[in-house]
Parts: structure tokens; sequence; C-alpha cells
């Protein structure tokens, strides 16, 4: 679980710098700047993705773009790297499901 | 054969300490220079979001770290070309039957979403590091991440923790992150140190050294701070991360051996951190050779002292060969970009030995000291080969024990663990088990790992889709040269 | 240093892929003792990296007998090396895209039927569609080999080794053959770490080091090393089980159980043969990957997570060098698959040690002879 510093929190709302996007279609707002990935986890959402392996709960966890574990769907394209795009108004944001069908 | 079309002189990939100043040496020098970089912003992982973090108390992130705005001005004032944005998937070595005097180097990157291929004459890898690979139980439990990486959503975006948090692991970034979380007030439950005891003895000869270091001392001070501070607790010989009772959605709490007692620790939140090894995977893809180095318990590039790799052309600076930290990452970009300069034909050997002089000064100044971090933070074997039931290679869900019975089929090394297994054939490339996997393989053998050899890695060293590389320009030939009829 | 530990061969084979390795098996299955030289390890090149495809479609007509011959031991593999080799049959499909590319499978369809052979038919569009929904729409019909499939390269040779252990056969990896001669009916085969083996037969089975094993006996053939490339896919959800292919251009393209598509066909990269590796060109790789996408619309977003060649023999007829030496006694060939020499594994290793132990085959390898390059 993470949380934005409370002085910056105070600072962006008060200039304005957010950007509302949207997870798994639920509405969510983040900072001018944020990853994908930061984003969600400032919306609280640790688990983005299942493998599919095994189909178990993975979240993010090098933040770098090596470990390939933020993986997620952005705008209907799949296995993008949260960690790596900056979220963008209106992006829609889905958490991913095991394997991915061809076509997303 | 027509001479080829170089794009650039040189191109430098990585834009961290290295980078930085690679690039920027070798433009003000009069070369063309492209300094490409996956990021948005340049500064790499140790200088991350300098120039826009929201982070804007000085006192947070620390004096080290605003240090790196100081390559900022020279690399802008070089007149270097700056992609940020822009993943290199492919750096492919010069052929040896091209024409006289051109030795042209393609590669292959993806910018705003189009690949293309990039003619250069010289490449300077600055990958930088990426931290050791932690394996232990329950480590791919959402909520378990690096040390490193929660300081990179403190540095981009100012997010820290909250709940119940814990801290693992051994080497300096971990001190520094808790150092900056205590100026930031961020609460740590609790610091759970693994440095083995044992290490201080092979490393107290090499204290004298450390002790001369103008930087490393600073280390030492916050270390003490932090200690002062929070709950630290040593000597855990033993880790694992635990999500609820049958369940694997997300971590709950921590579990930790310290002298033969096990204890419980509830946790929403646990940053893994023993050391930084060397991030090699394009290198390798290249095809630059490599040596295991006992000290950093890692593979690295060989390189000679001018950064210049084993393939023609292709050299590299900073963390990427061998762990140095930044102050070290810098001086040796310059003297890459030097030595490149020299190759160019753009100043005389003697010129290059001359202009080097103070900047390999510099480097031993920056490297005083580093044998005994290396030494002291080595990680426990049990850390670096762990239990059968611990995940190594997190794509594919291989676990040591897996591995281990590969061995006793007849799997040699990490190459052959590929075919055996798919360890390390997932889109990470080997990154997140490569050095693990070599040290559970060199010991189910009893022999070196030095004698197991690495992952032979391949372009794309990062994933590029289909569409991308099905639009790369392709000459007509090309075209004609696959219709059979 | 020498190998006194163990009873001296009655065969030594040159070469631990899967041509190498399935000789060794057939010979240890009649009780002749084999001992294979290997210079890195079983299946480092061509055997354990390539495409997987189990196919008797499209192949050159001398090589269909032998084709047909090895598909029936490819569906009882487990009775022969205890392991099924990851193999799975689902047909493969040779994809025509205009009339014209039909009319040549119907040509193809009539050639096969008078030599008596009916493993290939043509289907048309709904056919197609019915065996591989995701074809792109322009596609009018294909030429099928149902009971083609696909196995695990690196899977499927080791255990053709490891069978071959178990019935007495040795294994030496990391030597390189540095010498071959023959002195009073012996072979003498000496290795680059310094090793001599001594047997009455030697097996060639050096892959796209062939060439420099038949030189040492004054026997020139004229091998190309080629580097085919291939590239492979994160894993998706299964959506194609046959092996694709494609009439007038260059494609193999399957889908493994786990998810990861494998695409591939024979583009090639560069080999560099002493020193063990492979360079891609990816203009070439793009030229591939433009096949997929024209072929497969819904695969144009999929992520391709690592690309690599590996390094083969072609000869100038691109079909395979199988049978006794010209010039020396006691030797046999069996190199220069060009690139499609693994559906033959089984097969080849059986006619192998059906010439050694009885000095003829039932199959007709008369096209395949070593002789035929003399100028």
């Amino acid at each position: 679980m993470f949380r934005r510093l409370p002085e910056i929190e105070t600072a962006l709302n008060a200039a304005g710098h957010t950007v509302s996007f949207t997870i798994d279609g639920r509405p969510a707002s983040a900072r001018a700047g944020d990853s994908v990935t930061a984003a969600l986890l400032a919306n609280g959402v640790t688990a983005c993705r299942t493998t599919p392996v095994s189909g178990a709960a993975r979240g993010p966890y090098c933040m770098m773009g090596v470990c390939f574990d933020c993986l997620v769907t952005i705008d209907g394209t799949g296995n993008r790297q949260g960690c790596q795009v900056r979220v963008a108004p209106g992006m829609a944001v889905e958490t991913q499901n095991g394997k991915r069908e061809v076509e997303r | 054969m027509s001479a080829p079309k170089f794009d650039f002189d040189i191109a430098v990939v990585g834009s961290g300490p290295a980078g930085l100043a690679a690039a920027a040496l070798a433009a003000s020098k009069g070369a063309s220079v492209v300094l490409l970089d996956e990021q948005a912003e340049p500064g790499g992982q140790i200088y991350r979001a300098v120039t826009e973090t929201p982070v804007r108390d000085r006192k947070v992130l620390g004096p080290d770290y605003w240090h790196g705005a100081e390559l900022l001005g020279p690399l802008r004032d070089s007149g270097a070309v700056h992609w940020p944005g822009t993943i290199v998937w492919s750096v492919a070595r010069p052929r040896e039957d091209v024409a006289d005097g051109h030795r042209p180097i393609q590669i292959g990157l993806s910018r705003n979403g189009a690949a293309s291929m990039l003619t250069v004459r010289h490449v300077i890898l600055a990958t930088g590091a990426l931290e050791r690979p932690f394996p232990i139980p329950g480590w791919t439990l959402p909520g378990v991440l690096g040390a490193g990486a929660a300081q990179v959503l403190l540095k981009t975006s100012g997010l820290v923790p909250s709940g119940a948090t814990v801290m693992a692991g051994s080497g300096p970034l971990l001190w520094l992150l808790a150092w900056q979380y205590l100026q930031a007030g961020v609460r740590i439950d609790a610091i759970l140190d693994t440095t083995p005891k044992e290490n201080w003895r092979a490393a107290l000869p090499l204290l004298p050294g450390f002790l001369r270091s103008p930087y490393l001392g600073k280390g030492m001070k916050l270390m003490l701070e932090v200690r002062r501070k929070l709950t630290v607790i040593g000597n855990v010989t033993a880790l694992r991360a635990e999500g609820a009772i049958g369940g694997d959605s997300a971590l709950k709490s921590v579990v930790y051996t310290r002298n033969g007692a096990e204890h419980r620790l509830p946790a929403d939140t646990l940053l893994l951190h023993h050391g930084v090894v060397p991030n090699l995977n394009l290198a390798n893809a290249t095809g630059c050779a490599q040596r295991w180095d006992e000290q950093q318990r890692c593979w690295r590039p060989t390189t000679d002292e001018w950064g210049a790799t084993s393939v023609e052309g292709v050299s590299l600076a900073g963390d990427g060969a061998g762990i140095g930290g930044a102050r070290a990452a810098a001086e040796a970009g310059r003297l890459a970009a030097l030595d490149a300069l020299h190759r160019l034909g753009r100043i005389g050997r003697e010129q290059r030995d001359q202009l080097a002089v103070p900047h390999r000064a510099a480097l031993d100044r920056a490297l005083t000291g580093r044998a005994f971090l290396d030494t002291l933070y080595t990680p426990a074997e049990a850390f670096r080969a762990p239990a059968d039931d611990t995940i190594v290679c997190r794509c594919e869900e291989i676990t040591a024990g897996a591995v281990r019975e590969a061995v006793r089929l007849g799997c040699s090394g990490p190459n052959q663990a590929k075919s055996f297994l798919r360890c390390g054939m997932g889109p990470c490339q080997g990154r997140l088990c490569g050095p693990t996997v070599t040290e559970v393989i060199a010991a189910e053998r009893g022999v070196s790992p030095a004698d197991v050899g690495y992952y032979r890695l391949r372009p794309p060293v990062k994933p590029i889709t289909l569409a991308e590389l099905a639009a790369l320009p392709k000459t007509d030939a090309d075209i004609d040269a696959v219709f059979k009829h | 240093m020498t190998a006194t530990a163990s009873p001296k061969p009655d065969v030594i084979v040159i070469g631990g892929g899967l041509h190498g390795c399935s000789a060794a098996l057939h010979l240890s299955m009649r009780g002749v003792r084999v001992l294979v030289l290997e210079k890195d390890h079983v299946a480092r090149h061509a055997s354990g990296v390539n495409a997987g495809g189990v196919r008797q479609l499209g192949r050159h007509v001398a090589e269909v007998p032998l084709s047909v011959a090895s598909m029936a031991l490819w569906h009882g593999i487990r009775d022969l090396v205890d392991d099924d080799c990851g193999f799975e049959s689902h047909g493969q499909i040779k994809v025509a895209e205009s009339e014209a590319e039909l009319a040549t499978s119907h040509a193809r369809v009539a050639e096969l039927n008078a030599l008596g052979f009916t493993h290939e038919e043509v289907v048309g569009r709904d056919e197609l569609r019915s065996l591989v929904p995701a074809i792109a729409d322009h596609c009018v019909g294909a030429l099928v080999s149902r009971g083609d499939g696909a196995a695990i390269p690196f899977r499927t040779t080791f255990a053709f080794r490891r069978k071959a252990i178990a019935l007495g056969a040795r294994f030496q990896e990391g030597g390189t053959v540095t010498r071959l001669s023959r002195k009073n009916g012996l072979w003498t085969v000496e290795t680059a770490d310094g090793a001599r083996f001594e047997a009455p037969v030697v097996v060639n089975a050096a892959g796209a080091w062939a060439d420099r094993i038949a030189a040492q006996v004054g026997e020139p053939v004229p091998l190309e090393v080629i580097a085919p490339m291939l590239m492979i896919t994160a894993r998706v959800a299964p959506f194609i089980k046959p092996v694709v292919g494609a009439t007038g251009r260059t494609l193999s393209f399957k889908q493994f159980p786990n998810g990861t598509v494998l695409i591939g066909g024979g583009l090639l990269g560069r080999a560099v043969r002493d020193e063990n590796r492979t360079e891609l060109d990816f203009s070439q790789v793009s030229v591939n990957a433009r096949t997929v996408w024209d072929l497969f619309p819904c695969m144009r977003g999929a992520t391709i997570v690592r690309a690599w060649a590996g390094i083969e023999a072609r000869m100038p007829d691109q079909i395979p060098v199988i049978g006794p030496s010209g010039t020396e006694p006691d030797l046999y060939h069996s190199f220069g698959f060009s690139a499609h020499g693994f559906q033959l594994g089984p097969i080849v290793g059986r006619i192998t040690a059906d010439l050694i132990t009885g000095g003829s085959t039932d199959l007709p390898i008369a096209p395949f002879r070593v002789g035929r390059f003399a100028a």
C-alpha cells in the first residue's frame, strides 16, 4: 500500500495538476507525470494482473522496466509495462488476467 | 559496396551518470552524439526524475541525489541529441567483411510506438544496474517490491508506503531509502538486516580503504542515524513473505529467523534489497564477452581500462560494466567517450591519454573503499541460492528445486536450464533469475559460477510488437527474396 | 588421455544432434556398442533450437518415402524413446493466398498421387477456416497434411540421447574432432582436447561441421552454413492448432500448448560457425513479421520476446547426404538436412543402422548419395 506525501498531495490539488483516467472502468485520478503503475498504487491497486502460468496475482516489483510484473492493458493494448508509460487524461487502464487473448 | 549512411558518430544508451557524462563530453569535442534513453527525463535510476521530482524538500532525497542535476547543464550545452522515451532492443555488432574504414553498427530501437534502425560508428552502453534478485518464498506476492522500486516511486511520484511496512536485506541502498523515509516522516515498522555476521571478518581488513573514501563515509553516518531512530533487527538468516492463509492475493506478513528462532511481523509492504548487479542484457545480446566477478558475485562484461568490450565499436561505462556507483560511473563515461573520440579519429592517442588523466584519478578516488562494501554486503548463500520451494524465475514460475532437479538430469548451466525448464524464457529475459540460476546450478554441481556460464541472451532485449517489427523499413530486394515465384 | 575405462566401441558417431543421437539409438537397439562424440553439448545447435515442425507436407519428392516412414515412427515416438517428445499431431497447412497458388497446390497433389502418396490434399476456403479460424480473409484455400504436427526439439534430442544411453551408448561431450584416419580396418578419431578413440565404423552426423569431417577422407562436399531465424511471442490464449506455412512466401507459424507462438520459416541471419554464434538480420526478421501481419491480422499487437538463429548445413540441391562414403569403407554420412531434418531424425538413424548392421536399407536413399556433387 502506498500513499502520496501529504505536502505533495496538497500542492497537487491546489495547482490542479491531476489526471483523470479509469481503472477497470472505474474513475480514478493521479498526478500528471505519474507512471501508470504509480497511478495504480496511488489508487490502492497493488495487484495489477494474474500470471499466464499459474494464475497467481502479481503487482509491480522493480519500477524500472526490467521485471515485467506490472503488465496491464492500456487503451485496449495488452502486455504494456505500466511503469514505463505515463498516465494520460482519459486513459483506460485494465488489470490483466492470465494469457492475453490475441487481438488484445 | 556503397558507403553506409551514418545517422550519428556515437550513440550512448542510457542517461544515468555514465551516459550523461559520456554524451556530454563526446559531443563537446565535436562528435555527433545521440543519447538514447527509456525514461521521459534524464537521470537514470540513481538520479531518476531529478528535473521534475515532486519531492521539492531537498533534505528528503539528500545531496547525493541532487548532485545529479549538475550533469544536465553540460549535456544541454554539448549539442548532444537526447531522445527520451526510446527503447533500444538490439545492437548488432559490425560485420567483419565490410569495406575499408566503414564498420556500421545497427541499433534497433522503438520510439513513439514505431521501430526503426539507426546506423552509427560507435556505441557506448551505459545501461546501469538493477537490483540483485532477492528470491525468498513469497517474493512474487503483490506488496513485495524492491527497495529500489520504492525509491523510484518516491522520486518520481512522491509515493511512500502506508500501512505496516518492513524493509529487509542489506547494502547501501537499503539504508539510504530508510534514511530518506525518515526525512519524509514515513513510518517503517522494522528493518530486517540480513548482512551475514561472518562477512565482517572478511571485510575488516578492507576497512581502512573504505574510511579513506571521500564519498562513502557519508553512508556510514546515515546508517547510524537510521539505526538510532528505527527498529533494526540484525542477524536475520531466513526470510519469507506470506499472503492470507490459503490465499496468494497479497502480502499479509513477513516471517524471519534470527538466532534460530522464527518470528512473524504483520506487513502490507515488504521492501527487499541486497545490492545491485550490472544490467548486462544488451551487452550480452550484442555478443560482448563477460566474466564472473567473484568479489561482486555477478557476471560483468569484460572491458579494458577505457570500457572497450570484446566487440569492435562497442564500449561500456558505469555500473553496467561492474558496480562502482554514480561518481565512478560518470568518470567511466568520460573515459569511454575519450576512447571513442580517439577511435573515430577525432583526437590523437596522446591527447586522449592526457585528457583522461583527471578522470582516471577521479575514478580511482570514487572506487576507493568499494571492496569493503562488496565484501561486507555479499548476500548469504541462502539468499543467493535459495531453498527448493522458492520461485527463482518469476516469469515462468520455476522453483530452485526444479532447477536442482534439472541439474541432476544433466542440465549443466543456465543455457540448458532454458531448454530443460523454460527458466529465463519469459519476457524479463533472465534479468530477475539469471544471477540466482547461476548460483543454484554452480552450488548443485559443486563448481564455480564461472564454469556454468550465463544465459546467451537474444534480441529484442525488450519486447516489441509484431506490428512494429513488420513496419521496419525493408528494401525491395528483401521482399523479393522471400517470394519463391 | 585415452578412453580405456570402457570397452572399445563398434561405431563412433560424430555429432550429438538429433541425427547422431538417432543413429546411436538405433544401433544400440541392435546391440552395437556406440560412442557419440559431440564438440559442444548434445542439441547445442540446430537440433536444440529449430522450429520443431514434424512435416511431410511439401517435401522434395526424393524425401517423401523417408518422410512417410519417419512419420510412422513419430506417431509411436513414446514406444521408441520412452518420452512423447512434446509431439502433437494437428496437421500442417500451407496456405494459398491466390487462385494461382491454389493451382500449384492441386498440381502438387496430382504429382504425389501419381507416385502413390496420398498424405497431402487440397482444401478450399471454408475448410481452411474451420482448420484455422484466425486466417486472413484473402486466403483462398490450402494444401494440408493431416498427420503432420510438431514436437519440442531439445526435449526430443535429449530423449533419443537418454534412451541410447539406457541401451549402452556412451556420449563424450566438449571435444571437437580434429583428425580422422583409418589404418588396418580401424578408424582413429582424435579430438581437440587430446583424446583418441578407435572403432571399426564411423558415422558423420556433424551437421554444419560435417564438411570438415568429409574433407578428412578426401571427400569435399559443397556444404553451406546457414542460420535460419526464429522468433517467439509472449503467451497468448490458445487460438490455433495446426502448423501453418504459406505457398508463396517463407513462413512457419505455430502455437505451443503453453501459449507462445513461434514464427520462422527459414529466413536467414548470418552464421559464424567457428565462434558457435549467429547474427540476426532484422530486415529479414521484419519480412517474416510482415508475412504474419498479412496472414494473421489478430497477431499484429502480439509482443515478440526473443529472436534467434541456429547453425545448420544446407546442400546446393536442398536435400541431405545419407549413406556410405564414396572414398572410404566403413564411413557413413548423415548430414546436410538443409533446415528440414528434424522430422527425418527417427528414420534416418534407422537407415544408418540398417546400412551398418545389414549393408542395405529398404528405403530409397540413392538420391542422397554423397557422390552426386562430384564434377
